[in-house]
């Protein structure tokens, strides 16, 4: 078994095992751990605004960007031209990726500088910050050999990565693929499918349980009690 | 109509002292813990003053509560989306220092100093990051007594059309003591800010909880309580607020508040109310028409059509004949002497507040009263507390009630006078005020003598209702791997078998395979 089988065939499926059936888990036992573990109560009010919004936005779109980017076929039913499709990747992923960045970069500031903030940490917060920049600051990295590739019009990477990934989501994964991609593309990879491997060991669970429902549901709750024969 | 049994308290104002005991109590059973040293589900405020959290009566700036958008209920802080657009960094939520900043001393230094010329001091410590404080600049009663210079304390929102310069003059003072906490409202807004609904009102007694396990920590409930009774626990990254310490209540017991009470100011009682009403009396066109909105909500428990049909919607029988003698609903509909605080928020609070009578005997002696029209009370606008600042408070700004239960106050506190110091009791005096003898004894009954059993009629509450088979718990709590309640002889599960018939709600994920309870493996 070689390093790239390893890294690339098992460790995603490790990855996402440990994602879902740990999610399952802590939120079948360990509800009252599931939470977003705001530190809003305790100040830096203007770094926490700017901070968490840019920093949400950012990453949302950019976790849309690739998923619809890299996973489905949207862009070839839409016929956009494989070059034009990644100009678009690029910058779109460009812009948010930056946006997220200062925005994460404000959080990570105020995390370390409110003695607050800090005292109220768990060392998870601080360490699944660090790694969702890095991860951040790798995947902005790869444009240094992207955007040189798309003005030359190359554009196999993209499409071998994308390959790779629908690879691995269908269960026919193709680590191979891999060999011959610049290391930085697959350093994001790694990086990214840690992501997966801790997260539901962190407060990023609370992704899970975002409130879309609260649009449609009665504003007024009242619970009764379980009655006989419930 | 769907009648609804409600846990309710009113508390008199006339007789607090403001000694904290309730506070004390409330803080040493439910939240002497790490991540809320700072939250008090039960305070007591000096008015006037801007309170705890500072200036919570300003809506303009807290956006709490509920108002009318085009004749339709909204809640202040925005609709649904506006709602889910601040989740990553609400725009109204308060930070640590609209509380204060909790502290302790540090004791160990007293003990611990090497020998000095100076006598070692405690420096203040912060119990969020452990590390020395400056100085104490505010904290959940900075303002006791009138503490601080008026200035400051004239932001009190209640000043509102009140010329207030006038009560900075040390003669025209005035001051009295107002205990806040959570109000169970019928019309709740934390409850309706919740996105992951999270905080229910109890159907049996109406208390509203946090489910600490639904609870996502998005905070919409923290801003959207116009009182701030809801509090964020930085420890455990949820919402924590008053449980009308329902544990106590269902035994049959005053909260633990009501029962430390040295003043007896505190009665607990049951209400019954239309619940298919609430959204209608919540939307009154006016804010002074709140009060009476809410009032008109108030269901006669001594009228057999209402026995009948509370019945027939489930409220049991030991509640209905609680809701005949409760104590609030002689206060607030047979004499109306108690009223809801902030009936413009538009959330129905279930605490009343009889108004604080000023001094007026000694006053009365010296002459320094004047009489109202009728030549027998003193013109209940020329008391010391301004009727307008009360009115404020209690009434949405309506004067008219609240000038009508002082003078029920003044009339009942007159004829018993006059009946302890030999004097002749006048009718006319009672008659003018609405009363009759009787309605003054039992008055001066419960709010002068307020005997604990008249202070607290609580039923207890009904757990035969809500338990097919009471002895389900039965070798069910034994010490196991893991978060299963099991009873000790299986062997570790992924996903463990909660115990049985319990209130909580199942596992979330009902689906997945669990053993059978009283499987043994």
């Amino acid at each position: 078994m070689n390093v790239n089988l390893l890294l690339f065939g098992v460790y995603p499926y490790i990855a996402g095992t440990v994602f879902l059936v740990g999610s399952l888990m802590r939120y079948d036992r360990e509800q009252y751990t599931w939470t977003s573990y705001s530190t809003q109560l305790l100040g830096s009010r203007r770094s926490l605004t700017w901070g968490s919004n840019l920093w949400h936005v950012g990453v949302l779109f950019i976790f849309l960007g690739h998923f619809v980017g890299l996973l489905t076929p949207a862009f070839q039913w839409l016929h956009v031209p494989p070059v034009a499709h990644q100009w678009i990747a690029a910058s779109a992923g460009v812009t948010f990726g930056l946006l997220a960045l200062i925005g994460g970069l404000m959080l990570l500031a105020r995390r370390l500088s409110n003695s607050h903030v800090r005292a109220a940490s768990h060392p998870t917060d601080l360490f699944i910050l660090l790694w969702l920049l890095a991860t951040l600051g790798l995947g902005l990295a790869t444009q240094v050999v992207t955007v040189p590739n798309l003005l030359a019009g190359h554009v196999a990477d993209m499409e071998i990565l994308s390959r790779y990934l629908k690879g691995i989501v269908a269960l026919q994964p193709h680590p191979e693929l891999l060999a011959h991609i610049p290391w930085i593309y697959r350093l994001h990879l790694l990086f990214g499918m840690t992501l997966f491997l801790v997260f539901p060991f962190t407060r990023l669970v609370h992704i899970w349980t975002v409130p879309v429902n609260y649009l449609w549901r009665a504003y007024q709750l009242v619970r009764t009690r379980p009655g006989i024969g419930e | 109509m769907k009648i609804r049994a409600q846990f309710a308290l009113a508390f008199n104002l006339d007789k607090c002292i403001g000694c904290h005991t309730c506070s004390v109590t409330c803080k040493n059973v439910w939240s002497n813990r790490r991540g809320v040293e700072y939250a008090w589900f039960n305070n007591v405020e000096s008015k006037p003053g801007i309170g705890y959290p500072k200036e919570w009566e300003r809506q303009d700036k807290w956006r709490g509560g509920w108002v009318l958008d085009h004749g339709r209920l909204t809640l202040r802080q925005g609709g649904r989306v506006r709602e889910l657009a601040g989740l990553f960094a609400n725009p109204r939520m308060p930070e640590i220092t609209d509380y204060y900043e909790p502290f302790t001393f540090d004791y160990d230094h007293l003990v611990n100093a090497p020998l000095s010329e100076a006598a070692p001091t405690a420096r203040p410590l912060s119990q969020i990051d452990g590390q020395t404080m400056d100085k104490v600049t505010w904290g959940p009663n900075w303002e006791d007594d009138l503490a601080g210079p008026f200035a400051a304390r004239s932001q009190d929102a209640n000043f509102a059309d009140v010329e207030r310069a006038i009560y900075a003059d040390f003669a025209h003072t005035f001051h009295f003591y107002l205990p806040r906490m959570c109000n169970h409202c019928l019309n709740p807004a934390c409850v309706a800010a919740c996105p992951s609904g999270a905080l229910y009102k109890r159907e049996e007694d109406g208390l509203v909880l946090v489910d600490q396990d639904r609870c996502r920590g998005w905070r919409m409930c923290v801003s959207a309580c116009p009182y701030k009774k809801v509090y964020f626990n930085w420890e455990s990254g949820k919402s924590e607020k008053c449980l009308g310490c329902y544990p106590r209540v269902e035994s049959g017991l005053p909260t633990v508040c009501s029962e430390s009470c040295v003043g007896r100011i505190r009665y607990n009682g049951i209400m019954l109310y239309d619940a298919d009403a609430v959204a209608r009396a919540a939307s009154a066109p006016h804010e002074k028409d709140l009060y009476q909105a809410h009032l008109d909500l108030f269901l006669d428990p001594h009228d057999p059509a209402v026995v009948a049909q509370a019945r027939g919607d489930g409220v049991p029988d030991s509640w209905i004949e609680a809701a005949q003698h409760s104590p609030i609903y002689k206060l607030a509909v047979v004499w109306r002497v108690a009223f809801p605080m902030h009936a413009e928020f538009r959330t129905l609070p279930m605490v009343w507040y009889v108004p604080p009578l000023s001094p007026v005997q000694s006053a009365m002696e010296q002459g320094r009263l004047p009489l109202g029209a009728d030549g027998l009370f003193p013109d209940v606008s020329a008391l010391r507390i301004p009727l307008r600042y009360l009115a404020n408070l209690l009434a949405a700004g309506e004067e008219a009630p609240i000038a009508a239960a002082l003078k029920k106050l003044i009339a009942m506190r007159q004829w018993q006078r006059a009946r302890h110091i030999g004097t002749t009791q006048d009718p006319a005096i009672l008659a003018s005020a609405g009363l009759d003898a009787a309605q003054a004894e039992e008055m001066y009954r419960y709010l002068a003598i307020a005997d604990y059993a008249d202070r607290f009629v609580i039923p207890t509450s009904h757990q035969e209702l809500s338990r097919e088979d009471p002895r389900a718990f039965q070798g069910m709590n034994g010490l196991h791997f893991g978060n299963d309640a099991g009873d000790g002889t299986r062997a570790p599960d992924l996903f463990p078998r909660r115990r049985a018939p319990s209130a909580e709600p199942e596992f979330p994920l009902a689906w997945l395979p669990r053993r059978k309870t009283g499987d043994s493996s």
